[in-house]
């Protein structure tokens, strides 16, 4: 089988879920005819029609209640946030509306909100966020967040069949850069499983999204000039979290480095850093140290965003802190 | 003291000039009984609410207590518009559209009593709760978030070719929120079937219509979405009835929204703590006096339907027994059991766990293990 990119596994998975189950369909900004902005919906409309491929007056507060309501009498809709980072207009009925369907009303709200998300991509203050955080502290939200075309397709064929609604990241840098092999047959990523992208002994760095390429990238680095055995978590599931699996590595490992591209302060980094803490701190021989971008918003101009986000530099540097302590 | 006093000037039918005026009296179709089932809903939201009052002044009710006071026909005679089928989302004061759907009053009381079995187990106050089969959709607290929503499930039923209508209620305040706007242009875009209800009471809390828009006539707001509005007076149940059916039908027929302003007045405040201080000197008064919906509706009842005032008063005892017997059900339930406040945030995990603190002493230790050979303390060994 041939390789496919990032993109090209969400738009896979996309095709083979609204191929299986009819009640799925998506609604987005300019996701029809024009196929998105990055065209990952391309080819839907025609192989699905305008019934089932909607696009949408440009309202993501419309849209995400409008899902819900579908979602509520049996839809499965796949809502495309143009960027993730409008996301932040849809908050309201995310969080007070969505997140709260099942709890407080029994109201099921079996639907996914997917859109391209991160920075290394120039995109500037309102292409470029990543908001995952806000959005894990709500309860009643699932969040993934992919780093391999793999896991790509498996998370979004999870989601959509998942009964609550999941909010689907994907990193905009990762789209057209990496490439793998589908596996054969129904592939799904059960929700809430990290994966461990890199096994070693020494040190522990607990990640997602763009930033495992780049703590793989500071792991060989380690290998090379330090002689560190380094392990790579990929946590693909922010909400729920794999607690078991940051304990298994931090036990096993002793030492850990958290990293994300997110800034730093209330970033996802802090929570992990306490739930290593609270359940495997008499394991540790070192803190815990966080490498994450700076709290500023993320500016447009190369020489500054390249200094404002974690680079495998920093990673690397700060590895090494938490190895030598 | 506000200058814009409300006055109960019976609000005449009209809209802008894309409405589908005229079409018909719906309510000259209504059966006698069908007219008194009417009276029976507005009579019941009424001593429903005053019993509410009752169990609110002896600390029964836990939260706040919302009343529709003079706005019983707006309420029912709209969600009386509908078939069983269709799907209503109502609003803090639609507890007469709740009953016409088959909410119950032990529902209602347990629900404000915060029972265990209440519609939302403890987890949701007032009248926040929903129930798809009946047809309504519980509502939250952020006003105009049910617009969109409703967009979506009507859009379901366009998209599944289902023969079924969506109603949504909004306040005067609510159509100044951005989810009012994104809902309805998101649903008159793809002609879902749904029509929005304006109920303008005349405050939103504390703040008069005058305030939250410059434009005279929320009706008017149609025109701006590409789709037909009616206004009419909302303390006449039977007008109500006919305004709203109109746009159901239409709806039906695949005709897309409609915008419907009901001109009604709210005679209690926001909530029962509100001693609406806002309100001009004698508007409550001048309006319970000259408009209140229920004894128009008994003139009408007895002056153009010839109902007689014994077949009112056999309503009246239906009713007052009927919430009787509600009340002592409902004050016989217990409230709800802790833990079921960490169940069901999820389809899975089904449950939240407790925090350890909450467990008892051994779960606690259980929960911060050790490494072997950690420290002075080892829980294993100190418990064998």
């Amino acid at each position: 089988m041939a390789e496919i990119t990032y993109l090209e596994a969400i738009r896979e998975a996309l095709f083979e879920e609204m191929d299986r189950d009819a009640n799925v369909f998506c609604l987005g900004e300019d996701i029809g005819g024009y196929g998105g902005a990055f065209k990952v919906t391309e080819g839907l409309l025609d192989r699905f029609g305008e019934s089932r491929v909607i696009d949408t007056p440009i309202s993501e507060t419309g849209i995400v209640g409008a899902a819900a309501g579908a979602a509520h009498m049996g839809m499965r809709p796949v809502v495309e946030m143009q960027f993730i980072d409008f996301i932040a207009s849809a908050y309201d009925m995310l969080t007070n509306y969505v997140a709260t369907a099942r709890y407080r009303a029994f109201l099921p709200c079996p639907m996914v909100v997917r859109g391209p998300s991160g920075g290394y991509v120039r995109g500037g203050p309102f292409h470029s966020q990543n908001p995952e955080a806000g959005f894990i502290h709500t309860p009643g939200l699932k969040v993934v967040y992919p780093s391999t075309a793999e896991d790509a397709k498996g998370l979004m064929k999870a989601a959509i069949r998942d009964d609550d609604c999941v909010l689907f990241f994907e990193h905009k840098y990762l789209y057209r850069r990496i490439k793998a092999e589908m596996p054969a047959g129904d592939h799904v990523v059960p929700i809430g499983k990290a994966r461990v992208a890199r096994e070693g002994r020494d040190l522990s760095i607990i990640t997602y999204a763009a930033t495992v390429w780049k703590a793989l990238e500071a792991a060989e680095t380690l290998a090379k000039e330090d002689g560190l055995s380094v392990e790579v978590i990929d946590l693909r599931s922010l909400a729920p979290l794999d607690d078991e699996a940051i304990q298994t590595t931090v036990r096993k490992t002793n030492r850990a480095l958290v990293v994300h591209e997110d800034t730093r302060t209330g970033g996802i980094a802090g929570e992990i850093t306490a739930r290593i803490n609270e359940t495997s701190f008499a394991w540790l021989d070192a803190p815990v140290l966080r490498v994450t971008a700076h709290d500023v918003p993320l500016p447009y101009a190369p020489q500054l965003e390249d200094f404002v986000l974690p680079q495998t530099t920093d990673i690397v540097r700060a590895a090494r802190t938490v190895a030598a302590y | 003291m506000p200058t814009d006093r409300r006055t109960p000037r019976r609000a005449a039918t009209s809209g802008p000039a894309t409405a589908a005026r005229g079409a018909g009296k719906p309510s000259a179709a209504l059966s006698g009984e069908q007219r008194l089932d009417l009276y029976y809903w507005m009579r019941l939201t009424r001593t429903l609410e005053e019993r509410l009052v009752a169990l609110y002044r002896q600390t029964k009710v836990v939260g706040g207590l919302f009343r529709s006071l003079g706005q019983e026909a707006d309420a029912v005679g709209s969600a009386y518009a509908l078939e069983r089928r269709d799907v209503l989302s109502p609003l803090i004061r639609n507890l007469g559209s709740m009953l016409v759907k088959g909410a119950t009053p032990v529902e209602i009381l347990k629900q404000y009593m915060a029972k265990g079995d209440s519609p939302t187990r403890g987890r949701e106050l007032n009248i926040h709760f929903g129930d798809t089969e009946r047809g309504f959709i519980g509502q939250i607290s952020p006003l105009g978030d049910m617009v969109p929503v409703m967009a979506g499930v009507t859009l379901s039923f366009k998209m599944r070719g289902e023969d079924r209508v969506g109603l949504v209620y909004v306040g005067d305040g609510a159509t100044s929120t951005g989810p009012f706007h994104e809902g309805i242009n998101f649903a008159a875009v793809q002609r879902c079937p749904l029509v929005v209800v304006v109920e303008n009471n005349g405050y939103a809390y504390s703040t008069p219509t005058s305030k939250q828009t410059a434009a005279t006539r929320f009706v008017d707001k149609a025109i701006g979405y590409g789709i037909p509005g009616e206004r009419t007076d909302g303390n006449d149940v039977l007008a109500v009835y006919d305004v709203t059916r109109r746009a159901v039908d239409r709806a039906r027929r695949g005709e897309g929204v409609s915008l419907v302003e009901l001109m009604t007045y709210r005679r209690k405040g926001h909530a029962e703590h509100d001693n609406q201080s806002y309100v001009p000197d004698g508007e409550i008064e001048q309006w319970e006096r000259e408009n209140d919906p229920i004894t128009r509706y008994i003139a009408r009842l007895r002056d153009e339907f010839d109902v007689t005032e014994d077949e009112i008063s056999a309503i009246d005892d239906r009713v007052r027994r009927e919430v009787d017997e509600a009340t002592d059900v409902a004050e016989r339930s217990g409230p709800p059991a802790a833990l079921d406040g960490l169940v069901g945030i999820y389809a899975d995990p089904p449950s939240e766990k407790p925090l350890w603190y909450r467990e008892g002493q051994d779960a606690a230790v259980a929960a911060h293990e050790r490494a072997e050979g950690w420290g002075t303390f080892n829980a294993s060994k100190a418990s064998s």
